[in-house]
């Protein structure tokens, strides 16, 4: 149990939770759930940044990182913001009666 | 030492995820996702990003999760209703998703080794590596991050607002 762990294990465990947020992304119908998945979709990026990072020796990968943390901070202030009018106006979070711009 | 850590935040992290995937209530799904959020940043420790696995824990399972649960229950959400989705998406998506995981799953696990080794403490980044290059090279990005930061608290504030 020693040893070193493999960078393609890493990567593997990234590939994986990134899968399950499209899935989350598919299957959920709370917009806020939804919204949350989003979120685990970019953490699985972040981290094989930081896998990649640590295998080139580059502090490149780890700026990324913290750049791709500073926008998830502004993307998610605005959009629970969008989900609040949302939510004003049409007095629902289920994404499948919002459905203005349906014809 | 180091895969046995490995697998377990990894079993956590994968089992955080399944456990927002069937959580039907919200405040559910994202108390799992902190969970996510916070074995990602042991992960990040194991491959040497400390400054990262601080950030991690300090903006996303504090910062962005703490919004999330405030909206949640400024909102009052409730359980979610099991109504269908879109067929096309469910089509062309789960079996997209299972490509996707296949083709990673292949290029990633066939020939671990390809990618070579993470050891504890191989590749140690301090916060004053980071913040060399950050404020040295990286100076024009990082302020214009700030301006990208205020536009959005602006058009939180504006979206959010009570129209009179």
């Amino acid at each position: 149990m020693n040893g070193p762990v493999p960078i393609a294990y890493y990567l593997a465990l990234a590939a994986i939770l990134f899968c399950i947020g499209i899935c989350a992304f598919l299957i959920k119908r709370n917009i806020i759930t939804i919204f949350m998945s989003i979120e685990l979709m970019l953490n699985a990026v972040n981290l094989t940044f930081v896998a990649f990072a640590h295998e080139w020796h580059q502090l490149s990968g780890q700026i990324f990182v913290f750049f791709v943390m500073v926008v998830a901070a502004a993307e998610a202030a605005v959009g629970l913001a969008i989900i609040i009018a949302v939510f004003r106006s049409r007095e629902t979070l289920n994404v499948d009666q919002i459905n203005l711009m349906k014809s | 030492m180091h895969l046995a850590l490995f697998i377990l935040f990894a079993m956590l992290c994968v089992g955080g995820a399944l456990n927002l995937v069937l959580q039907r209530h919200p405040i559910n799904s994202a108390l799992s996702l902190i969970v996510v959020m916070t074995s990602l940043a042991v992960l990040y420790l194991l491959l040497g990003a400390e400054f990262l696995a601080a950030a991690q824990v300090i903006v996303y399972s504090g910062a962005i999760m703490v919004l999330f649960v405030f909206v949640i229950m400024l909102l009052n959400a409730g359980e979610e209703d099991r109504t269908r989705g879109s067929r096309a998406a469910y089509a062309a998506g789960i079996p997209g998703v299972a490509a996707l995981l296949g083709v990673f799953g292949y290029v990633f696990l066939s020939h671990p080794q390809q990618f070579g080794n993470a050891r504890l403490g191989g590749f140690l980044v301090t916060t004053s590596d980071l913040s060399t290059l950050l404020f040295r090279d990286l100076l024009l990005p990082f302020e214009v991050t700030s301006v990208l930061i205020l536009v959005a608290i602006l058009g939180a504030v504006v979206l959010a607002r009570k129209e009179s």
